[in-house]
C-alpha cells in the first residue's frame, strides 16, 4: 500500500502580510515558508500509518505543486520522515491547476490512499482534494478527522454537524483531511534531517493546462475598531451604541 | 492549531547566511521548546527541579552530539548547526541548553577525540540517544579558573588506577550515568577517565540553595579510593590539552546559546512595549524605552554575525581558543544585559514568572561565571594581543 501527502508551501501563520504591484500579487519578500499545517499533520498521520501497518504500507510519498523555493519545505517533510518526494515546477496557480499537476504524477504511480488538508493557510481554497479525485475518479472523503486501517480496511471518520460519521472506504481515495487527524505534528530529529540529503526527490516540469482563475487584486481586512467600555448596569447606552453606532439591532 | 508568541529579530537578514539545512534544524528545536520546555520551565524552575524526563526527549530529537559521526550515533552536522541547536535550547532555558552542552561539548566530544574504539562503542550511542547521561569533573573547591592546580588524583595500582580527590559545581552530577573525569598522576600529567555510576567509593551529593540554573542539577563528585579500570582511562591525550579542548567546545555552544536567550528576553519586551499602555500610548512610543529595545537589537545583531563567523571557521578548523572566548566573553555579557533591560520594559509584571527574563538573567549569572568566567576570558585576549599572560 502506498501513500500520497499532498503539501502546500505557505507563509508561516505568524507572517504580516503584504502586497505589491498596486495589491495584485502578494509580497513574499522576507516571508519564511511553512508546510501548510494541515498538511503536516496529514503526513504525520501517514507515518503513523506507515509504522503500525507491520509492513502493508510500504511508502509514504509528499508531493508540492512549487518553484525551487518551496525545496526546504519538501526536505523538511522528509526529514520528519517521508520516504521520498515530487516537486511540480511551477507556481500553483489555482486549484484547479494544482489539482490537475498532482493527479498527472499520481496516475503514474498508483497510490491506494492521498492525503490533502482540508484547507492551507494562505489562500483557504478548500478544493484541491476533491479536484484530485475528480482527476483521478476515485473515491473522496471530506473533514476527515480519523483514518485507520484495520485488517486491510481503511476506516475513515468524518466530523458533520452534530457528530460524527464512520465509514469503510476502499481504496484508491483522496481524504481530505482536518484537525484531529494527528495531535501534533512530527518535528524532524537531527538525524532524520540528514538522512533527508539522500531521500529521492524527483522534480518534472508541469503538464500543459489552463488556469481557471484571474487573481484581480488583493486587500487587507480593515483594522479592527477601538474596543468601548459600557459599565455592566448601563443597559441603556449599550442598546442605544449598538442600534446608532453598530447598527446591530 | 496555537500559534506561539515568538518571532525571532533578523534585523541583518541573517537568515540568508544559513542553508536551508540549517534553518530547517533551528526549526525542529524551536518547535520541540516551543512545545515541550515552554510550557513547563517556570514551574520546574521554581521548584528547582530538573525536568529529568526531557532527557529522552533531547536524545530523540538529536539533540545530544549532533556533530559525532553517524557511526557512532551522532547526527554528523557541521558545527553551525550545533550552534543553531544551543540558541534554540537556550531561548527556552539556560539549565536545557547546559544539560545538552555538557552531554555533548563535555563528555561525548572527549570520548570521541581521546577515547579508545571500544570507548566510543560503548559509551557514544547510549549518549546520544539520551539512555546514558554524562558530567564533565574538572572544577575542584579550591582550583576553578586555575585547574592546573587540581588536587584530584590517581595512583596506578598496576592493573587498575585508583581515584581520590573532589569536583565541584558539575551539571548533572546526581542524575549522570558516567562522568568524565580529570586527575593528575603521580608524576603530575593529567589523565581523563571515564568514571561509572555505582563504582565503590564514588558519591555525587547535590549543590541547593542555588538562585540559577534551577532547572538543573548541580552537584559534587567525590572520590575515596575508587578504583578505575585502565580500559576506562582515555588513551589519546595527557595533559590540561584534554579538558581544555573540552571547555572550548562548550564555549563556542554558548556562544551561540545566550544569543537564544537574549532573542527571548527581546521578543518579549517588545511585544509587551507595544501592548502596553501608558498615558494614553503604548509605552514603546516612549524614547527610553525605544532606547533600550533598540540596543538590544543592535546587540543580538552583532551577536548574531559573530557567532555566524564563528561557526564559519570552526567548520573550516580555523577557529582559535581565542576566539571561541572572545566569543562567549561578549555574548554571554550581551545576553546578561539584555535580560536586565528588557526586565526594565517590562515594569513591575518583568519580576513575575509569567515572563522569562528573570529566569534568563538567575541564569546567566552562572553562564557568565562557567566555562571561563567573564574576566579570564578577557585576559585570554589579552594575552593573545600582547603575548604576555596575566592571569599566572
Amino acid at each position: 500500500m502506498k501513500i500520497l501527502v499532498c503539501l502546500s508551501n505557505v507563509p508561516d501563520t505568524t507572517t504580516k502580510v503584504r502586497f505589491k504591484d498596486n495589491n495584485t500579487s502578494f509580497d513574499a519578500n522576507g516571508v519564511q515558508w511553512i508546510i501548510n499545517p494541515w498538511d503536516e499533520l496529514a503526513l504525520t498521520r501517514a507515518l503513523e500509518l506507515k509504522e503500525g501497518s507491520n509492513g502493508v504500507i510500504t511508502n509514504v510519498s509528499v508531493i508540492t505543486v512549487g518553484e525551487a523555493f518551496a525545496e526546504p519545505t519538501i526536505r523538511k517533510a522528509l526529514a520528519i520522515g517521508a520516504d521520498n518526494a515530487y516537486r511540480v515546477n511551477s507556481i500553483p496557480k489555482d486549484a484547479f491547476f494544482t489539482a490537475f499537476q498532482i493527479a498527472e504524477i499520481a496516475k503514474k504511480e498508483s497510490f491506494d490512499i492521498i492525503f490533502a488538508g482540508i484547507e492551507s493557510s494562505d489562500y483557504n481554497g478548500s478544493m484541491v482534494g476533491s479536484m484530485i479525485s475528480e482527476f483521478l475518479n476515485i473515491s473522496s472523503v471530506s473533514s476527515v478527522s480519523a483514518v485507520n486501517i484495520e485488517n486491510n480496511e481503511i476506516k475513515v471518520t468524518r466530523e458533520i454537524p452534530g457528530g460524527k460519521e464512520f465509514l469503510n472506504v476502499t481504496a484508491p481515495l483522496v481524504a481530505v483531511v482536518q484537525k484531529g487527524i494527528a495531535i501534533n505534528p512530527r518535528i524532524p530529529s537531527m538525524r532524520g534531517i540528514m538522512t533527508a540529503r539522500t531521500k529521492p526527490l524527483t522534480v518534472s516540469e508541469a503538464v500543459a493546462c489552463d488556469s481557471l482563475t484571474e487573481f484581480v487584486n488583493y486587500e487587507l481586512p480593515q483594522p479592527k475598531g477601538k474596543c468601548k467600555m459600557i459599565s455592566a448596569d448601563n443597559v441603556k447606552e449599550l442598546v442605544q451604541l449598538l442600534h446608532n453606532e453598530a447598527k446591530v439591532l | 492549531m496555537a500559534t506561539v508568541q515568538y518571532t525571532a529579530p533578523d534585523h541583518f537578514l541573517c537568515d540568508e547566511l544559513f542553508t536551508d539545512e540549517q534553518k530547517i534544524v533551528r526549526g525542529a528545536i524551536r518547535d520541540w521548546v516551543d512545545r515541550s520546555v515552554k510550557p513547563i520551565i517556570e514551574d520546574y524552575y521554581e521548584r528547582a527541579t530538573c525536568p529529568v524526563h526531557l532527557i529522552k526527549e533531547l536524545g530523540e530529537m538529536g539533540a545530544f552530539g549532533p556533530f559525532i559521526p553517524q557511526e557512532y550515533g551522532g547526527a554528523g552536522m557541521d558545527y553551525t548547526s550545533y550552534g543553531l541547536i544551543m540558541q534554540e535550547l537556550e531561548r527556552g532555558d539556560s539549565g536545557i541548553r547546559s544539560m545538552a552542552s555538557v552531554q555533548t561539548s563535555l563528555v561525548m566530544f572527549p570520548i570521541y577525540s581521546f577515547g579508545s574504539e571500544e570507548q566510543k562503542r560503548k559509551y557514544l550511542p547510549k549518549l546520544a540517544t539520551g539512555e546514558l547521561l554524562g558530567c564533565f569533573g574538572l572544577t575542584e573547591p579550591n582550583h576553578g579558573s586555575d585547574p592546573g592546580g587540581m588536587k584530584t588524583n590517581v595512583k596506578d595500582m598496576g592493573d587498575h588506577y585508583l581515584l581520590n580527590g573532589s569536583k565541584m559545581w558539575i551539571t548533572n552530577s546526581t542524575i549522570a550515568d558516567i562522568g568524565v573525569v580529570w586527575a593528575k598522576n603521580e608524576q603530575g600529567v593529567v589523565l581523563g577517565m571515564i568514571v561509572e555510576k555505582g563504582m565503590s567509593g564514588f558519591t555525587a551529593p547535590e549543590t541547593h540553595g542555588k538562585w540559577s540554573l534551577r532547572a538543573s542539577v548541580t552537584g559534587e563528585m567525590v572520590f575515596d579510593n575508587v578504583k578505575i579500570p585502565k580500559e576506562n582511562i582515555f588513551p589519546g591525550v595527557k595533559g590540561l590539552r584534554g579538558p581544555l579542548s573540552c571547555l572550548n567546545s562548550a564555549r563556542y555552544g554558548i556562544a551561540w546559546g545566550v544569543i537564544g536567550a537574549a532573542m527571548d528576553c527581546y521578543d518579549s519586551a517588545l511585544r509587551y512595549s507595544l501592548e502596553r499602555q501608558q498615558f494614553g500610548r503604548p509605552i514603546a512610543g516612549f524614547q527610553l524605552q525605544q532606547k533600550k529595545l533598540a540596543e538590544a537589537l543592535t546587540e543580538i545583531t552583532k551577536a548574531q554575525l559573530l557567532a555566524w563567523r564563528l561557526g564559519v571557521l570552526r567548520n573550516e578548523g580555523k577557529a582559535t581558543p581565542a576566539q571561541v572566548s572572545m566569543a562567549k566573553r561578549n555574548n554571554v555579557n550581551m545576553a546578561l544585559q539584555i535580560a536586565r533591560e528588557m526586565r526594565q520594559v517590562h515594569g513591575a509584571m518583568g519580576i513575575t514568572n509569567d515572563y522569562p527574563m528573570m529566569r534568563h538573567m538567575m541564569n546567566l549569572e552562572s553562564v557568565i561565571t562557567y566555562e571561563g568566567t567573564h574576566d579570564v576570558h578577557l585576559l585570554i585576549t589579552g594575552n593573545e594581543i600582547t603575548g604576555i599572560q596575566a592571569f599566572s
